[in-house]
C-alpha cells in the first residue's frame, strides 16, 4: 500500500496531511490561504516533493473551499463531516461525539447508536471567522483575546444565533465600559452556546466527546468555556494533538477507496487548473475611466466647512462629541461652523480612554485664546460619556445628523447614514425629522465587516477601497447579512474572483443593503431630492459611487462625512448659547480616573447587565440598566397595559372557584395563552381543576428547553416554549394542556381568523421533540373556539372522552369560559380607556404598543414598555383600541386576527392627536414580513411616524433607545412645528 | 385598447376585452404540469406565456420590490413577473399575469397581494393580476376557472405526475441521455392533442393512456446498477421549481443518485381533504364536507388508476394518500394544514417507508411551517427510522449555492456508507 494523501481547503485554511499505510502521520501542515487556495496548496505540496516525489499516491481532498479546487483540478473530493468521521473512527474509535469548529462553518457528529452528522445552518455562520472578528473589533489579536479570557469575572450573555447578531450585543458592552476579559470570556461562551444550541438539536452531548479544527485547537479560552459548560472531566473532553488537521487525516484515510495517482500528476493537476474560469456572476463597474472618477471626487470635495487654524484662532469655540458603536469621533467648531479641530478614531473597547486623550490635547491646543463654550455628545456611548465628562448636552443620533447635513444643504430632505455597524436613514419633511429606518441585526455591521475583510486580506481599509474602484467585472455578493456575504465571498474565490472584484462587490453589496433591506425603496424617488450621505462608511469612495449608481441620481457627501454626528453635535452646543460650559476643566482632567465593574442587578425578571462606571472615585455612573430602579430613585410609574394585562394573566393560577378534586393541569404560559388562559383557566376551574401555570419566562427558563428546539430560526417567543414545559413537567402535574388552534377567535375585523403556523402547531412540535412529554401526559387537542356554538359540543365531548366529565357539565363550563373571557377583553378595554383619560388630564402623550398578546412577556419585550414609560408616555396595547374600528378592507390578505388587531390600532392611532404607536417585532417572525410595509404605509398615510422595533432572545436596547427617542425628538419638532 | 376597470375595493379587473388583447405571463412551477397547463389555458382562448427565465436579475427584482424578509418563493415568483414585463419584450399596457392562490394560514395566502403591492411600486400598477384559485377569491369577468377547464387541468396533473414520475426512474439510467426528456416532450404535446379533442378524460380512456406511457418509457434502453435514491420534499415551490432550490434535482443527478419527487396531486387532494377536516374538528356544514369528499375520492380514483398502472410495469409505485395518511398518525394531527401541512412529514414517512431513506427537506429561509412539519419532526424520525438520513436545507437570495451543495454532499455520502453497509 502506498502512501495517502488527505488535503483540507477550508475557508481560511489549508492542511494538508500523509499518512504510510500503518496510519502513521508522515507530515501535516496547517496555513492560512488568504483566499489562494490553489496557490498555496500547490505550495505545500511542493515543499514536501522529497517525500512523496515519483511515488503513486492515493489522494483526496476534502473542505468547503476543496469542493471547487478539486472540480476544476479534476481531483478526487470527499465531504469534509464525512472525512473527520473517518479519521475520528480510526484515531479515537470510543468516540461518543465530535464538535468542530472551522473558519466558517461548525459541526456535529454523534456516534454510537444512530450515527449522525450535521453543519450549522446557513443562519448560524461564523466561528473562527467571527473569533477573528471580535477580535478585530476589540483591537487585540486572537492569542491575546484568549489571554484575556482568562482573567475573566463574569459572562454578559451574549446572542449565539449568529456572528452579526453577538456583535450587536458585544458593542454595547464596550461602550459602556464592560471589562475586556469578560467580554473576551463571553465571546467564548457564545460560541459554545452556539454551536450547542444549533447543532444538537435534541441529542444529548455526553460520553467522551473529542474536540477539533482550527480555533478549538489554538484557543485555550474556548476549550475552556465548552468544557465547563458541558460538565467535561479530561478523561471525555479530548483534544487531539493534530486535532487542527483530523479533517485532512479522515480525507487522507478516504483515499484508499480511490484509484492511486503519481504525485507528479497531482501537482501538474492542480498547475494545470489555474486557467479554469467558472462563471461568476458580476455588476457592472463603478468607473469606466479616471476622468469619469476625477469628476466624481471634485463634486464631492466641494461640500467642505471653511478650515481654520487652531494654533492661531481667537474666540469661542463648541464641541461636540459622537461616541459611535465603533469609533469616537469629536469636532471643535467656531461659532461660523470653521473647524478648528476633527478627529476620527476607532475607541478600541474603551471610548472614555480615548475622549480623555483626546480632551486633553484639545486644551493644550486651545491654549488661553479659546474658549470652549458649550459641549455636546451623542450616539451609543452618549451617557457615559455625557457623565464622565460633564457635557452640557446628550442628544439622539438622528437629531444630531440632521442639525449638520442641513448646514451643508439646508434643503436636505433624506439621509443615510452608515457607520461601522449601524445604518440610520431618515427623511425630513417640514424641517423636522419624520420617517426613520434604522438597520436590524441581519443588515448591521456592513461597515466593519469591510475593514476587517480587508484586514484579513492584509490590505488597509483605504487601499481596499481604491482597488474596487477600477474593478472590471465586480462580483455580486448579495444583500443579506454579512454572514452570507462571507460565504458569498468564499464562492466568488472559489470560481477565481480577484480582490479587485470582491472589494467592488463588497460596496455594492452594502449600498444594496441600505437601499432594499433598510430604506425599503424601489427607487430614487422614494427617498428625496436632495440626498446627503454621511457616515464611516461613505469616505469609502466604492460605496459612495455603488450608491449614486444603485439610485441613478447624484447625492451629497460632505468631506467630513465621517464625523458628521459630532459636527451635528457642536452645532447643537453652539445652539444652547451658554455662558459658561459645564465640561471638565483642563485641571480636572489631569486627575480624571475611570474604573468600571460589571454587576447585575436584580431588581426584576430583566436582570439587566449593569456597568458601575466610577469617575474620579466619586461620581457614579451606571448603564445597562432599563428602568430607573438600579439608579436609587423611587421612579414615577406611569399607566402601563402591558404590565396590567400581564399581572392579570399571571394571577389566573390555581383552583378558582372550584375544589381542585380533578387532579392538576399544567398550562405552559407562552404564546396563544397569553390571549386564551382567561378561557382555559375558567373551564378547567370550572370543572375542578387545579391549573398550574409554568414559571414567569427568563433566559435560564429558555436555556433549560434550548436544547430540544429543532429549528434556530424560529421566533424567541416559540423557543420559549421548551424551557416551560420542562418546568411544568418538574411540577408534578397530572397533564399538560395546550392546544393546537389554527383558528383564532373572530374578530370579525378582518378576512379570516388564523393564527400564524408556528402559534397554531407549534405543541404538536414540542410532542415530537421533546423526551420529557413522553412521561407527562400532553393534552394537544385541536380546538376552535372561533365557533362557539360548535365548541360547546366538540369541546364537551373530549373532556368526556377525555377525562369521562359528563357533556352537560362540562357545556355549562364552556359557556362560563366564554363570558370569562368576554370579561377579560371588555375589561382591558375599559382599563385602557381609564389610562388614556390618565393621559389626556396629565398632558402625557401616548404609546399604542401593537404587537402579539406574547409581547407583554418582559423577557420577550426585554422591558421596552418600561423604557418607553420612562421617557414620559403612558402605554396602551393594540387590543384596548383595536375594536374601535370596524373592518375595511386592506391592501395585504388580513386573514390573522392577532395581525388583523394592529391594523386597526394603526387606523385609530391615525385619529388621535397625542397617540403614536410603536410596533414590536420578534426576529423570525414570517407574518410581520407582511404586517410591517402595511402598518408604515397605514400610519403614513395617516401623517404618523412609524416605528418598528425587532426584538430577539437578548436585544440590544442601545437601537430602541435611539428609535424611541427619535421619536420623541420628532413630535417634539412637529409640535413646535404646529405650535 | 381594454379600458381598465376598478371593482368596489379598488381591484383592478381582468376584463374579456382583455382576454383579447393581453398577454397573460404565468411563473413556472412544475415544468412539465405548468406546460399542458399553459397549453390547455391556450385552448381555452387565453395568450398565455409561461416564464422559464432563470438568471440573477430575477433574484435583484425580487428583493427589490418584495419585502425581503418574505419567504423566498413570493420574492422569486414575483421577481420573475416584474423582470418579464419589464425586460421580456412584451407591451406592459397588454400583458397580464396569472398567480395561483391557495388560501389558508400560511404566508403564501398573501403572494397576490404582495405582487400587487410589488407592481404598485414599480410603476406598474396598470397591471392585471388574475387570481387562481378554486375557493371562489377575486373574480374576473375575462377569466373563468369552468368545471371543463377544472377537469382538464386535473387530468393534465395527474398525467404530469406519472409521466415525472417514470422520467425520473429512467433519467439515470439511460443509456442515451436525454431520452427521457424527448419521452416527455412528446408526451406533453400528445396530451394536450388529446385533450382538445376531448379524447383521454375519462377513468378508462386515462387507464388506457397510462399503460402507454409507461411502456413507451420502459422502452428507452437504460444500463447501470440501481443508484443511491434521494427523496425530495419540502415548500412546494422549493420543492418543484429549478429556480427555487438551484436545480437540486439536476445536482443530484450529477452526483449520481436517483432523485424521488412525490407528486403534485397528493397535494392537491391534502388540500381538498382539509376542508373536511375541518368540519369534523370545529364543525360546520356537512353539505360542504359532502362536495369535496367526492372531489377527494374523484382524484383519489385517478390516482389509483396511476398506481395500478406503475404497479404492472417495471416502475416503482408511489402509495395512496390514504396510506400515507395513515403513517402520519402519532406524528401530526389532521388539523395541520397550513402551507403543506402533515403532508409533508407523510412524504418524508411514505419515502422512508417505500426504501428512500435518504431524503432532502427543502424549505425557504424562515418558512413558518416548515418549522414544525420539516424541521420540527426530523428528530422524531430519526428516533424512530434511525436509518433515516434527512437534511434540511434552507433557500433564500443570501444562501449560496456551494454552502447548500456542500450539506447534500454530506447527505450523499452517509447514503452510499449505508448502501454499502
Amino acid at each position: 500500500m502506498s502512501i495517502r494523501l488527505g488535503i483540507d481547503i477550508g475557508s481560511t485554511t489549508v492542511k494538508v496531511t500523509a499518512i504510510d499505510e500503518s496510519g502513521k502521520l508522515l507530515f501535516r501542515s496547517y496555513e492560512r490561504h488568504y483566499s489562494k487556495t490553489r496557490e498555496r496548496t500547490l505550495e505545500t505540496l511542493l515543499s514536501i516533493k522529497d517525500l512523496l516525489s515519483g511515488q503513486k499516491l492515493t489522494a483526496v481532498i476534502t473542505g468547503s473551499a476543496g469542493l471547487g479546487v478539486a472540480k476544476a483540478a479534476k481531483l478526487d473530493f470527499v465531504q469534509e463531516v464525512y472525512a473527520t468521521a473517518a479519521a475520528v473512527n480510526k484515531y479515537i474509535p470510543d468516540t461518543d461525539a465530535v464538535i468542530e469548529l472551522g473558519g466558517e462553518d461548525a459541526k456535529i457528529i454523534f456516534f454510537g447508536g444512530a450515527l449522525e452528522e450535521r453543519m450549522n445552518g446557513s443562519c448560524a455562520g461564523g466561528t473562527g471567522a467571527f473569533i477573528d472578528q471580535m477580535a478585530t473589533l476589540m483591537n487585540v489579536t486572537v492569542d491575546e483575546l484568549d489571554k484575556l479570557s482568562e482573567n475573566y469575572e463574569k459572562i454578559y450573555p451574549i446572542a449565539s444565533r449568529c456572528g452579526v447578531f453577538a456583535k450587536s450585543d458585544i458593542q454595547p458592552i464596550l461602550n459602556q465600559g464592560g471589562r475586556k476579559e469578560d467580554v473576551a470570556a463571553s465571546i467564548f461562551q457564545a460560541v459554545v452556546d452556539q454551536t450547542v444550541a444549533g447543532l444538537t438539536q435534541g441529542r444529548e452531548l455526553k460520553g467522551k466527546i473529542v474536540f477539533l479544527g482550527g480555533p478549538l485547537h489554538f484557543i485555550m479560552g474556548l476549550r475552556k468555556r465548552f468544557t465547563e459548560t458541558l460538565q467535561l472531566d479530561e478523561e471525555h473532553a479530548i483534544f487531539p494533538e493534530d486535532g487542527d488537521c483530523f479533517a485532512a487525516m479522515g480525507a487522507a484515510l478516504c483515499s484508499e477507496d480511490y484509484g492511486e495517482i503519481l504525485y507528479e500528476d497531482i501537482i501538474k493537476k492542480l498547475e494545470d487548473s489555474k486557467n479554469v474560469v467558472s462563471s461568476v456572476d458580476t455588476l457592472p463597474e463603478l468607473f469606466e475611466t479616471k476622468a469619469q472618477y476625477k469628476d466624481f471626487t471634485d463634486r464631492h470635495n466641494s461640500f467642505a466647512p471653511p478650515a481654520l487654524d487652531i494654533k492661531t484662532y481667537r474666540g469661542d469655540a463648541y464641541l461636540g462629541i459622537d461616541a459611535g458603536s465603533t469609533t469616537t469621533k469629536m469636532a471643535l467648531i467656531a461659532p461660523d461652523g470653521g473647524l478648528l479641530y476633527t478627529f476620527y478614531h476607532s475607541n478600541q473597547g474603551n471610548p472614555v480612554s480615548i475622549v480623555l486623550d483626546c480632551l486633553k490635547e484639545i486644551y493644550s491646543l486651545c491654549e488661553d485664546r479659546i474658549t470652549i463654550k458649550g459641549a455636546a455628545v451623542t450616539g451609543y456611548g452618549e451617557d457615559l460619556i455625557k457623565n464622565a465628562f460633564s457635557c452640557d448636552l446628550g442628544l439622539v443620533e438622528t437629531v444630531a445628523h440632521y442639525k449638520a447635513a442641513s448646514h451643508f444643504n439646508p434643503d436636505v430632505d433624506f439621509i443615510i447614514d452608515i457607520g461601522g455597524q449601524d445604518m440610520k436613514c431618515f427623511k425630513i419633511r417640514n424641517g423636522a425629522v419624520d420617517s426613520i429606518m434604522l438597520n436590524e441585526a441581519c443588515s448591521s455591521g456592513c461597515g466593519s465587516f469591510i475593514e476587517t475583510f480587508a484586514k484579513a486580506l492584509g490590505y488597509s481599509i483605504e487601499d481596499f477601497a481604491k482597488l474596487g474602484l477600477f474593478a472590471t467585472r465586480p462580483v455580486n455578493l448579495g444583500s443579506r447579512c454579512t454572514v452570507f456575504m462571507n460565504s458569498s465571498v468564499k464562492q466568488a474565490q472559489k470560481d477565481g474572483a480577484t480582490v479587485e472584484d470582491i472589494s467592488a462587490g463588497l460596496s455594492t453589496s452594502i449600498v444594496k443593503n441600505a437601499v432594499y433591506k433598510v430604506i425599503r425603496a424601489a427607487s430614487a424617488d422614494d427617498l428625496g431630492k436632495n440626498i446627503v450621505v454621511q457616515g464611516g462608511t461613505f469616505y469609502n469612495d466604492a460605496v459612495l459611487r455603488a450608491f449614486e449608481k444603485e439610485l441613478g441620481r447624484n447625492v451629497t457627501r460632505p468631506t467630513i462625512s465621517g464625523i458628521m454626528g459630532a459636527f451635528g453635535a457642536a452645532l447643537a452646543a453652539k445652539d444652547l448659547k451658554l455662558e459658561k460650559s459645564a465640561l471638565l476643566d483642563k485641571e480636572a482632567l489631569s486627575s480624571f480616573v475611570h474604573t468600571a465593574k460589571p454587576l447585575t442587578c436584580n431588581g426584576c425578571t430583566n436582570h439587566c447587565s449593569l456597568t458601575v462606571n466610577t469617575f474620579d472615585s466619586g461620581r457614579k455612573f451606571i448603564s445597562g440598566n432599563r428602568c430607573s430602579k438600579p439608579l436609587g430613585k423611587k421612579a414615577l410609574e406611569l399607566p402601563d397595559l402591558y404590565k396590567y394585562k400581564y399581572e392579570k394573566l399571571r394571577a389566573l393560577e390555581g383552583k378558582g372557584n372550584g375544589d381542585g378534586s380533578r387532579g392538576r393541569i399544567g398550562i405552559p404560559f407562552g404564546l396563544n395563552m397569553y390571549e386564551n388562559l382567561p378561557f382555559w383557566f375558567e373551564l378547567f376551574t370550572k370543572l375542578n381543576f387545579e391549573v398550574v401555570l409554568s414559571p414567569e419566562s427568563s433566559r435560564s427558563l429558555y436555556i433549560k428547553g434550548q436544547r430540544t428546539i429543532p429549528s434556530d430560526t424560529v421566533c424567541y417567543p416559540a423557543k420559549l416554549l421548551h424551557g416551560h414545559i420542562e418546568a411544568l413537567a418538574e411540577k408534578n402535574v397530572d397533564g399538560i394542556f395546550y392546544p393546537c388552534m389554527s383558528y383564532n377567535f373572530d374578530e370579525k375585523c378582518s378576512d379570516n381568523c388564523f393564527n400564524c403556523p408556528v402559534v397554531a402547531y407549534y405543541p404538536e412540535l414540542l410532542a415530537a421533540n421533546m423526551p420529557v412529554l413522553k412521561q407527562v401526559k400532553f393534552h394537544n387537542p385541536y380546538v376552535g373556539l372561533h365557533r362557539r356554538k360548535d365548541y360547546e359540543k366538540i369541546g364537551a365531548a373530549w373532556f368526556r372522552e377525555t377525562f369521562g366529565i359528563p357533556e352537560k357539565e362540562a357545556k355549562a363550563a364552556i359557556r362560563s369560559a366564554y363570558a370569562a373571557y368576554d370579561a377579560y377583553k371588555a375589561d382591558i378595554i375599559k382599563t385602557g380607556e381609564e389610562y388614556i383619560d390618565y393621559a389626556r388630564k396629565n398632558g402625557l402623550p401616548i404609546v399604542v404598543m401593537a404587537g402579539r398578546p406574547y409581547h407583554i412577556d418582559p423577557e420577550i419585550n426585554h422591558g421596552i414598555n418600561d423604557l418607553v414609560t420612562s421617557f414620559g408616555f403612558v402605554l396602551i396595547s393594540e387590543d384596548a383600541v383595536s375594536h374601535i374600528e370596524g373592518f375595511a378592507p386592506r391592501k395585504v390578505l388580513n386573514q390573522w386576527t392577532f395581525q388583523a388587531r394592529m391594523y386597526n390600532a394603526a387606523r385609530y392611532v391615525c385619529k388621535q392627536d397625542d397617540m403614536q404607536l410603536i410596533q414590536l417585532v420578534s426576529f423570525g417572525c414570517g407574518t410581520d414580513a407582511i404586517t410591517g410595509d402595511e402598518m408604515r404605509s397605514i400610519l403614513e398615510k395617516g401623517g404618523k411616524l412609524y416605528t418598528q422595533l425587532k426584538i430577539d432572545d437578548i436585544s440590544n436596547l442601545g437601537a430602541v433607545k435611539i428609535r424611541v427617542r427619535s421619536l420623541m425628538a420628532a413630535m417634539e419638532e412637529r409640535n413646535r412645528n404646529y405650535a | 385598447m381594454a379600458e381598465l376597470i376598478y371593482d368596489k375595493t379598488g381591484r383592478l379587473i381582468f376584463t374579456k376585452e382583455m382576454k383579447e388583447e393581453y398577454t397573460i405571463l404565468m411563473p413556472q412551477m412544475l415544468p412539465v404540469h405548468f406546460g399542458m397547463f399553459r397549453q390547455l389555458l391556450e385552448l381555452e382562448g387565453y395568450h398565455v406565456d409561461m416564464l422559464t427565465t432563470n438568471h440573477r436579475g430575477i433574484v435583484d427584482e425580487g428583493l427589490k420590490y418584495v419585502h425581503n424578509d418574505t419567504c423566498y418563493p413570493a420574492l422569486l415568483v414575483i421577481g420573475q413577473l416584474i423582470d418579464a414585463i419589464k425586460h421580456g419584450g412584451y407591451d406592459e399596457h397588454k400583458v397580464a399575469l396569472f398567480i395561483t392562490q391557495t388560501g389558508g394560514g400560511c404566508r403564501a395566502s398573501n403572494y397576490i397581494h404582495l405582487l400587487r403591492k410589488a407592481l404598485e411600486k414599480a410603476g406598474l400598477g396598470f397591471v392585471p393580476v388574475i387570481s387562481v384559485n378554486l375557493s371562489g377569491f377575486e373574480k374576473n369577468p375575462g377569466f373563468k376557472l369552468t368545471l371543463p377547464l377544472v377537469r382538464k387541468l386535473i387530468y393534465a396533473m395527474v398525467y404530469g405526475d406519472l409521466i415525472v414520475d417514470v422520467a425520473n426512474q429512467v433519467r439515470p439510467y439511460e443509456v442515451k441521455p436525454g431520452s427521457a426528456d424527448r419521452r416527455t416532450e412528446v408526451w406533453e404535446q400528445r396530451l394536450v392533442r388529446y385533450f382538445t379533442r376531448g379524447k383521454g378524460m375519462n377513468r378508462g380512456a386515462m387507464r388506457e393512456i397510462f399503460a402507454r406511457i409507461i411502456k413507451d418509457f420502459e422502452s428507452i434502453p437504460v444500463e447501470g446498477e440501481q443508484k443511491v435514491r434521494v427523496g425530495v420534499v419540502g415548500e412546494i415551490y422549493v420543492k418543484f421549481s429549478p429556480l427555487g432550490n438551484n436545480n437540486l434535482e439536476q445536482f443530484l443527478l450529477s452526483e449520481g443518485a436517483e432523485p424521488v419527487v412525490p407528486g403534485l396531486t397528493d397535494f392537491m387532494i391534502f388540500k381538498v381533504y382539509n376542508r373536511m377536516v375541518d368540519v369534523d374538528i370545529y364543525g360546520g356544514k356537512w353539505l360542504k364536507k359532502k362536495v369535496c369528499g367526492i372531489l377527494k375520492s374523484y382524484i383519489e380514483g385517478c390516482k389509483q388508476d396511476m398506481i395500478n398502472a406503475l404497479n404492472n410495469s417495471r416502475f416503482r409505485a408511489p402509495g395512496t394518500f390514504e396510506e400515507m395518511h395513515k403513517l402520519v398518525d402519532g406524528y401530526l394531527g389532521d388539523g395541520n394544514k397550513m402551507g403543506e401541512g402533515w403532508l409533508l412529514t407523510g412524504e418524508m414517512l411514505e419515502l422512508i417507508h417505500s426504501g428512500v431513506p435518504n431524503i432532502v427537506c427543502t424549505q425557504p429561509f424562515g418558512c413558518l411551517p416548515n418549522h414544525i412539519v420539516g424541521k420540527g419532526m426530523i428528530r422524531c424520525l430519526k428516533d424512530n427510522y434511525p436509518q433515516s438520513n434527512i437534511v434540511a436545507i434552507d433557500y433564500d437570495p443570501g444562501a449560496t449555492r456551494i454552502n447548500q451543495e456542500n450539506r447534500v454532499k454530506l447527505m450523499l455520502a452517509n447514503a452510499k456508507n449505508m448502501a454499502q453497509a
